[in-house]
């Protein structure tokens, strides 16, 4: 035990600025990806909901396809694919936009099962006091549909959180790659791989907490 | 003397199937009509016809003199029907009170967000209307926590404060456990001594009997036969309606 131990105890001054700094890249990673998911989300639900069939169609085959793709591959083919085509992102922008592309997919299913959850009559009866569609939807049915969808929000955002470890392959030096290169740095894999692991679950902990206590009773 | 509302050859079909087969009706201001009939006869269809969440059809509304839903010969959207139907107060079947607001918030917001009022008056209306209906002992409790008798009761104060020309009851206590319809009969008792033009759909015979001044009986998307409420109901004419009320008895 104490050979387990000990290398923390000698290498705590390197390790902890280093494992901090990587922490702060990979919050910050998921902060702006999961916010341009929850904008591009809503968006792609309301969109799922419109009248115009062929937008609604557009927007189930990109779910679709997106569901069906690995993250991996989408993350590959904007950093390394699109320079081809003469498009040209740095890695951490890169990173997270194909974080984006692909968790707005899940956040558009979430907001879209919150919109049908909400009853018809929720809808009529603000209609019916004289209400405009626009009012109806954004005082009555959106709070309503938000309320539903922020448990499972907070558990998709620890989803996208462990996801992020992805960027370290195409060279974000985010947790994952900083742990990488300290493991190959001071010839210590297993420490350092748990230090990591404790990295993202101090991170997501707080998160999976808050959701918790956030479902309604009956998910609890 | 001009009646209130007029209601010409109202039709309204569901691909082929034709729920309502032409009704004409005329609501005079003050008084109170009852739409009385077997389920699928069509008067729910009927009375959501009027502020347009059905959109009729063929056939004309005019409340008040204005066409409701057309506009120069169009048809008018839902942004444009809004100030229409802000005219009409509605109570629904299953109250469809907003859980994320509290009960008072419930009655005050139309008044804030439709007409204009500030939030103390808004809030000064709203708890006017919770007092009508007896409800200001529950102005800050959150509508899961009232039984079915007092949501309907707050739905009732929430139509009130559309100050409405006229107030549309649809089916108000058919969700109701039966220990709980009377408060909201008697809530729309109060209502109607106080001369308020009232159109209800009902299953309560009794309270229609008592309460309207006329009763409109609909069968198969028509009005089968319409008069004093008293008349109709003791001694209907038409052998439709003899069959449904000794049924409805039994």
């Amino acid at each position: 035990m104490n050979r387990f131990i000990q290398p923390y105890v000698d290498n705590a001054g390197e390790w902890l600025p280093l494992l901090l700094e990587a922490m702060g890249k990979t919050a910050l990673l998921s902060i702006c990806a999961f916010a341009l998911s929850l904008v591009f989300g809503l968006l792609l639900a309301v969109c799922r909901n419109t009248r115009w069939r062929w937008l609604e169609r557009g927007v189930a085959l990109y779910v679709a396809t997106v569901r069906g793709v690995p993250l991996l591959a989408i993350l590959f083919l904007l950093y390394f694919g699109l320079p081809g085509a003469g498009v040209t992102f740095d890695a951490f922008t890169a990173a997270v936009l194909a974080l984006a592309l692909a968790f707005a997919a899940q956040v558009a299913e979430l907001f879209r099962a919150g919109l049908m959850a909400i009853p018809a009559g929720q809808r009529e009866a603000a209609l019916a006091v004289g209400f405009t569609p626009y009012q109806s939807f954004t005082l009555i049915v959106l709070p309503q549909v938000v309320r539903i969808s922020i448990a499972p929000l907070i558990v998709t955002f620890v989803s996208l959180l462990k996801d992020s470890s992805l960027a370290s392959l195409i060279t974000v030096d985010e947790l994952a790659l900083t742990g990488r290169a300290m493991a190959t740095e001071y010839f210590l894999p297993l420490q350092i791989y748990v230090a990591v692991g404790l990295c993202y679950f101090l991170i997501a902990w707080p998160f999976s907490l808050l959701s918790k206590r956030l479902a309604p009773p009956a998910a609890r | 003397m001009n009646p209130l509302l007029r209601v010409t050859g109202l039709t309204k079909s569901y691909g082929p199937v034709e729920v309502l087969k032409g009704i004409d009706f005329k609501v005079a201001a003050g008084e109170k009509i009852a739409l009385i009939g077997p389920s699928g006869s069509g008067k729910s269809t009927c009375l959501r016809c009027l502020n347009f969440l059905e959109k009729p059809s063929a056939g004309e509304i005019h409340l008040d003199g204005e066409r409701i839903g057309v506009r120069l010969g169009r048809p008018m959207n839902d942004r444009q029907l809004a100030p229409q139907r802000a005219e009409m107060g509605m109570v629904f079947q299953l109250f469809n009170l907003w859980p994320h607001l509290s009960v008072t918030e419930n009655v005050a917001i139309a008044a804030r967000k439709v007409r204009g009022l500030s939030a103390r008056e808004a809030r000064e209306l709203a708890l006017d209307m919770l007092a009508k209906v007896h409800m200001t002992h529950r102005a800050a409790a959150s509508p899961q926590e009232l039984s079915g008798g007092q949501q309907q009761r707050v739905a009732i104060a929430r139509a009130l404060a559309q100050k409405p020309k006229l107030m549309l009851f649809d089916e108000p206590t058919s969700a109701l456990d039966p220990e709980l319809v009377h408060e909201v009969l008697k809530v729309m008792e109060e209502l109607a001594a106080e001369g308020r033009t009232m159109l209800i759909v009902t299953h309560e015979i009794a309270f229609a009997r008592d309460i309207a001044d006329r009763v409109l009986f609909l069968d198969g998307g028509r009005i089968v036969e319409g008069g004093p409420a008293r008349e109709l109901i003791l001694s209907p004419r038409e052998p439709r309606t003899q069959a449904f009320l000794r049924q409805i008895r039994h």
